[in-house]
């Protein structure tokens, strides 16, 4: 079983941990630094439930070796709070009812505030466009648009 | 799902990655954007003893217009294809394609030589390479070698790379003026494999006739399909709707399906011909043809 020492920061902390060759970065996560807001969906490559940002780019952490991931900086759903105080996309999601069971809704924030880092004033199609690997299975659609728009109306005014 | 166990190389040089690749023979595979072989290895479709990343080698990402080519970087990521001013002015047909693969996540870590090394004759890279007339640089222990795209693919999931080969550029030639080109593709959904999709690449001559002609065909076939008696019958024709009609129709001709739960054999055999004619319709606009 071969295993190799990664140094990754998630969140701005540094962790250094040994790990399997075969091990998954969504496993990475969850499984070995108890971050269990990255969800786990299809697996498959399809659903965009397990989306985090791997330097500065939206990715499916089912599809990403952890050791692929070493010397990289990752953010998680974990790191959008901070100081009790929630992100500007976590309160648009709150404002807008852009969830209803909950269990996209990780991917589709950190794929939210990935576009908005390449592109603050996203039209609804950029929206669309961006969020089309993030599936919602409660078909809420329409008003993770509207969450997402308000995000990026909200940074427009701070 | 968890892939069976294998060991995990990240060389930094392509000498040392190529070096692995001959200790390891038929054991290793490339890893590059890895968006099809760790799903073939999380589901035990493929195994691997060895994975070789060779995402740590510097130099291999590159999007350039050099000697009369574009060059892609083997290692070149999709986004950079989706984002690159050159390829969307210059390229629609790669801009096409770059826009339908999988979906933009995927697309972040995905590569076009990935795209091709996997061989998947649904993957669309192949079909709009067959369509430019692109070549593929391949590295391995003896220097580079150049293997022209109509070579290139062997049978299903397999290439004429050798087991210590690295793709490391795709060479494309630069089109003169008065070129167009398309990629069409019909998915059930945004990161569906195509059902089918025709990509098309056309030159006009001085006097408006078509003067060179490309069409590649994705997933109607074991392997991409280069449509060449439609090809043969565009030179010489003027751009109109009579010869687009009879392009299409010689096109399908050359598509062999499966049914699959895509569609019947008749249903994909039609629509390599729709789509081809929308694609070749659209290269011709975008030559100035129309």
């Amino acid at each position: 079983m071969a295993t190799h020492t990664i140094k990754v920061t998630i969140n701005g902390t540094p962790y250094e941990r040994s790990v399997e060759s075969r091990l998954l970065l969504v496993h990475f996560l969850r499984d070995e630094l108890r971050l269990t807001g990255t969800h786990i969906g299809c697996d498959t490559t399809h659903c965009g439930a397990c989306t985090v940002i791997v330097d500065g780019e939206p990715v499916k952490s089912c599809t990403v070796l952890a050791v692929q991931a070493d010397g990289s900086d990752v953010r998680t759903v974990e790191g959008l709070e901070q100081d009790g105080k929630l992100h500007p996309i976590q309160e648009a999601f709150w404002q807008e009812h852009g969830l209803q069971c909950g269990f996209c809704t990780p991917g589709m924030m950190m794929t939210g505030v990935a576009l908005l880092g390449h592109n603050p004033n996203p039209s609804e199609t950029d929206i669309r466009h961006a969020i089309s690997g993030n599936l919602c299975r409660c078909t809420g659609y329409v008003n993770i648009v509207k969450s997402i728009q308000h995000a990026a109306s909200q940074r427009g005014q701070s | 799902m968890i892939p069976a166990s294998f060991d995990y190389h990240a060389p930094s040089s392509l000498a040392d990655a190529i070096a692995l690749l001959q200790q390891h023979g038929d054991q290793a595979k490339v890893l590059s954007g890895g968006q099809s072989l760790l799903p073939l290895l999380k589901l035990r479709l493929g195994a691997a003893e060895h994975l070789v990343d060779i995402g740590r080698i510097p130099g291999l990402e590159y999007i350039k217009e050099e000697g009369g080519f574009l060059r892609i970087g083997g290692r070149t990521r999709e986004s950079m294809l989706e984002r690159s001013e050159l390829i969307k002015s210059k390229y629609p047909i790669l801009y096409d394609t770059a826009l339908v693969i999988a979906d933009p996540l995927v697309r972040n870590r995905a590569t076009v030589g990935g795209n091709l090394a996997h061989a998947d004759p649904a993957n669309d890279h192949p079909a709009t390479m067959l369509a430019l007339g692109a070549e593929v640089v391949a590295t391995g222990a003896r220097g580079e070698r150049i293997i022209p795209i109509t070579d290139f693919f062997t049978g299903i999931f397999s290439t004429a790379l050798a087991p210590d080969e690295i793709l490391t550029e795709i060479r494309i030639p630069a089109p003169p003026p008065k070129s167009g080109g398309a990629y069409i593709k019909l998915e059930r959904k945004v990161g569906d494999f195509a059902t089918a999709a025709a990509a098309v690449q056309v030159t006009l001559g001085p006097g408006g006739d078509i003067e060179r002609a490309g069409i590649g065909l994705t997933a109607v076939g074991p392997m991409p399909i280069k449509a060449v008696d439609a090809e043969r019958f565009l030179l010489h024709k003027p751009p109109d709707s009579a010869t687009i009609t009879e392009a299409a129709r010689l096109a399908a001709t050359a598509a062999a399906p499966t049914a699959d739960r895509r569609g019947s054999v008749e249903y994909k055999r039609e629509m390599a011909r729709v789509l081809t004619a929308r694609a070749l319709t659209r290269a011709i606009e975008r030559a100035g043809g129309r």
